[in-house]
């Protein structure tokens, strides 16, 4: 017996690689590569101009609009908030900690339609916040942002909080030893090295707030032009069967969400490998 | 700057980690502090430091007492066991950081820090990596930059935790030739902690030996090697062989052996343990002293000028190791399997508090 | 009388930071403390309560009454039988897709990796008309289907077929950087010792991974049950018949019937929170 057989090709002893990547790849194929590519085969049955025209119209335009300012301002609401919570979480001790902890998983549990009337219960003209305010909350713009932030809050916390927590007190240390004082430190050593976390939350937050539907229907009032947003206008036209329609809207929605996701990649690609090899 | 620690007591929940310390630093000291893991003198160090809040007792700064102040005002440069460079920012960044973030009033001009921190790069031999980032570093020049970012600021005092620890053999060897150097240049009072005994007797003027959060003898690195006061320094720096005996008319006995003891202990009839340094240890063909007991050689390493001897004594079933010159082992022509004589040139005896320990 | 004795222990609070140098001032402790709990509070505490609230508003009868008249009860086992069939099949392929990322080493990994995470990238409603576009009437397989007189959109099976889609990465997601810390050491010295594939794989990848796969399928799981936008799509709301849990509330949101709306709502905010409350369990169990 020779022992080169053993050093030919044999990279591993473990079983079933065939199997697991086969059943995975079959699998991916047929539940999500090729339904996601009939959004493409049918956009190209359109024409260039009908696809243009479909995807241009003044109430699709809003609609993109609104889908991303809100998506955009509530992603920014939960940078801010969400920090100043993951920062709470980890560094500071109080009653109910963990209570509240254990709550930020919430928007990830609670089902999304669950979540939309409960809180368009809350923020209407008579609910219990909604009649606090001079101004209509629900069914306004406003209600929108406040359902995709609930929607993203986990995100952004939850991709802080292990920053936070593995953070190195050494570093803080260093900086107080060398003479800077607390803001200086947090500024400069500790928020440097949570931009990472903090963009992802962020690209999280957002690209789920432009697909999101659930919640954000009950609170949106639906008002062409004013509180339609993209994902309920492709279900519009597919409830009146205008199919082309709804792909070409979706084909757009689809795109930009890769797009953001693909942009940040590349963002957090080219720092990482800035600074950490 | 002199640096006077009086009555420091730390706890930690239960754990006593500082118990009543007191020492004084003279200026321009190059003091270690060595310890096994536990000993407080990483904690030690820390409260010099500020990072760490002491419970009782005062730390005072060329006689000013400065407990109550904060780390950022203690003017102390800090190297910490891990670098704890900022990932962020490049080698130039990291050590311009402690003048950058100093207020308006008492901040240097751009330049001034733009040749401040050259000037430094030059000194820790790393003029070239100014715009590296920390990740692109090894580690000893990792500690070099945490070393000019720590002298940056001018400290009045240089405190390094553990500095050389994550390094391996070789290149901790040139770092302490070179910090040495940094001192003699320098001359900043410094404090290092370490739980390696070469280092410390490699490096340090004066060495502070710890042992579960107390002191146990300050002195010259000949000092605590050459005088141990007590068993612990003796087991803590150096190998030692251990003779269990008793006291009896003032002489140890242990086995065949018996020799002689400090006068101080003449009066005790008790356990003792007599330690002997392995270089302490005469190997003899014949009996011909007094004390001398009978051993069979197991082991012989002899790579290096020093010989290294392994022997089980003939007359109780213990072991002991001696450590002899190549050419009083070349003259003695000991083979392995060979019985000989050997008798503690030096033995320093300690009743144990408890023997349980 | 017994007298008993207390055992004073002290606490020890983690003492890594010891000094001041580390720590805000009272005062900005208390502000960001306080914007904390005020946040939480009005954006998650509130909702959760509104629900219950409203769920009772009525009395205990009418609440009782709104989950379990018919159309309630029909959507309670719809909901139940999608879960049971779509998790198991979405568990097996999180299983499969980590042990051929984790376990071996080929090209296209990390496109496969983010393949797996796509879904997280689709709305829902895409997500729902992608299978509408295969499978509808108008669809690539619509004449077909029809010829042979099987039904998928507007049935179970799209409504499984949406469930998947959107949950694809949950069990995979947990389980691959679980399964990259550990290596594949154990798993060779088991095959190494003479242990068939499927003895290694139960008796020593799966205790190692159990608990990662258990919070993968209960996430899953929580996802499967309330699942809205995906399901609303393909489902075509037929009351009794196509309609789950979270269609069934819209459905009786729009008719107005809010207390029976938030009744129903109120189970699924029970699933929600026993997730979290398993979610934390687990946590607990692996720091041990």
């Amino acid at each position: 017996m020779t022992t080169t057989f053993f050093h030919k090709k044999r990279l591993t002893v473990l079983p079933g690689f065939k199997l697991s990547i086969g059943f995975t790849l079959l699998y991916l194929s047929i539940l999500i590569l090729l339904p996601l590519s009939m959004l493409f085969w049918n956009t190209m049955q359109l024409s260039w101009h009908d696809f243009i025209k479909i995807i241009s119209d003044s109430r699709v335009v809003a609609s993109y609009k609104l889908t991303f300012g809100t998506s955009f301002l509530a992603a920014i609401i939960n940078v801010f908030f969400g920090t100043i919570i993951a920062w709470v979480l980890v560094r500071y001790d109080f009653v109910g900690k963990k209570l509240m902890d254990g709550l930020v998983d919430l928007p990830f549990a609670l089902p999304t339609a669950v979540a939309g009337i409960a809180l368009t219960a809350l923020y209407a003209p008579n609910g219990w916040i909604g009649n606090l305010f001079p101004f209509k909350i629900a069914f306004t713009p406003i209600g929108i942002i406040i359902a995709l932030t609930f929607i993203g809050l986990p995100f952004v916390v939850r991709t802080v909080q292990p920053v936070l927590q593995n953070f190195s007190t050494e570093s803080e240390e260093a900086s107080a030893s060398l003479g800077a004082n607390r803001w200086k430190t947090f500024i400069k050593v500790i928020f440097p090295e949570l931009i990472p976390a903090i963009l992802t939350g962020f690209t999280l937050a957002f690209s789920r707030a432009l697909g999101e539907y659930g919640s954000v229907v009950f609170i949106a009032g639906n008002m062409p032009m004013k509180t339609e947003i993209t994902p309920l206008l492709i279900m519009t036209k597919l409830e009146q069967y205008d199919y082309p329609g709804a792909t070409a809207i979706a084909i757009v929605l689809l795109i930009s969400s890769f797009m953001i996701l693909l942009i940040m990649n590349i963002i957090q690609w080219l720092a990482n490998r800035k600074y950490s090899v | 700057m002199s640096i006077t620690i009086q009555n420091i007591k730390k706890k930690f929940g239960n754990f006593q980690a500082l118990d009543d310390i007191s020492l004084n630093i003279e200026t321009g000291e190059l003091i270690a502090l060595l310890g096994p893991s536990g000993s407080g003198k990483t904690s030690l160090l820390r409260i010099i430091a500020g990072l760490e809040n002491l419970d009782e007792g005062a730390i005072l700064f060329d006689g000013e007492n400065i407990t109550e102040i904060n780390a950022k005002e203690r003017n102390i440069g800090f190297v910490f066991q891990h670098y704890a460079l900022f990932k962020h920012m490049t080698v130039f960044e990291n050590v311009a950081y402690g003048l950058k973030v100093r207020p308006r009033k008492t901040r240097p001009s751009k330049k001034e820090i733009a040749d401040k921190v050259h000037t430094l790069l030059s000194l820790v031999k790393l003029e070239h990596f100014a715009d590296r980032y920390p990740s692109q570093l090894s580690g000893g020049q990792r500690q070099r930059v945490a070393l000019a970012r720590a002298l940056a600021v001018e400290p009045k005092v240089l405190l390094l935790d553990e500095p050389f620890g994550a390094l391996d053999a070789k290149v901790r060897k040139d770092l302490r030739r070179w910090l040495r150097k940094m001192h003699n240049e320098f001359h900043v009072t410094s404090i290092f902690v370490t739980h390696d005994q070469e280092e410390a007797l490699d490096v340090a003027d004066r060495i502070v030996v710890m042992n579960k959060g107390k002191i146990e003898q300050v002195g010259t690195p000949e000092d605590v090697y050459d005088h141990p006061n007590s068993p612990f320094v003796y087991d803590f720096l150096g190998n030692v062989n251990l003779f269990k005996g008793r006291l009896k008319n003032g002489q140890l006995v242990h086995g065949s052996y018996t020799g002689p003891i400090d006068e101080t202990l003449a009066k005790h009839d008790t356990e003792a343990i007599g330690y002997v340094r392995p270089h302490d240890i005469q190997i003899e063909r014949t009996a011909n002293l007094e004390g001398m007991v009978p051993a069979k050689i197991i082991f012989i390493h002899a790579i290096g000028p020093i010989v290294q001897i392994e022997l089980h004594r003939q007359d109780i079933d213990e072991y002991l190791e001696a450590e002899i010159s190549k050419e009083l082992f070349h003259s003695l022509k000991l083979q392995r399997g060979e019985q000989v004589y050997i008798r503690p040139k030096q033995l320093k005896v300690f009743i144990p508090d408890d023997f349980s320990i | 009388m017994e007298k008993l004795t207390i055992e004073q222990t002290v606490v020890t609070s983690k003492q890594k930071i010891g000094n001041t140098t580390l720590k805000e001032p009272w005062l900005i402790r208390l502000i960001l403390t306080t914007i904390s709990l005020l946040f939480l509070l009005i954006f998650l505490v509130l909702p959760l309560v509104t629900i219950f609230i409203t769920a009772f508003k009525k009395g205990l009868d009418v609440y009782i009454a709104s989950i379990t008249e018919p159309d309630a009860l029909s959507a309670i086992k719809l909901t139940l039988l999608v879960a049971v069939i779509a998790v198991p099949i979405n568990t097996l392929f999180g299983i499969a897709a980590a042990w051929a990322i984790t376990k071996f080493n080929f090209r296209g990994k990390n496109l496969l990796t983010t393949l797996i995470d796509l879904p997280f990238a689709v709305s829902p409603v895409i997500a729902g008309l992608v299978f509408i576009l295969l499978f509808g009437a108008e669809g690539l397989f619509g004449d077909l289907l029809s010829n042979y007189n099987v039904q998928i959109i507007f049935s179970l099976p799209g409504i499984i077929l949406a469930s998947l889609f959107v949950t694809v990465p949950f069990v995979a997601r947990e389980l691959i950087p679980l399964m990259q810390t550990q290596g594949t050491q154990e798993e060779e010295a088991s095959i190494s010792l003479g242990a068939g594939a499927l003895t290694t794989f139960l008796k020593v990848t799966l205790p190692n991974i159990k608990w990662g796969l258990l919070y993968g399928v209960i996430l899953c799981n929580a996802r499967v049950m309330g699942e809205f936008g995906a399901v609303s799509v393909v489902s075509g709301h037929i009351r009794g018949l196509t309609n789950t849990m979270p269609l069934h509330i819209e459905v009786l949101y729009n008719e107005y019937q809010f207390s029976a709306a938030f009744a129903v709502a109120s189970l699924m905010s029970l699933l929600a929170l026993f997730t979290i409350i398993i979610k934390n369990i687990i946590e607990w169990r692996t720091k041990q």
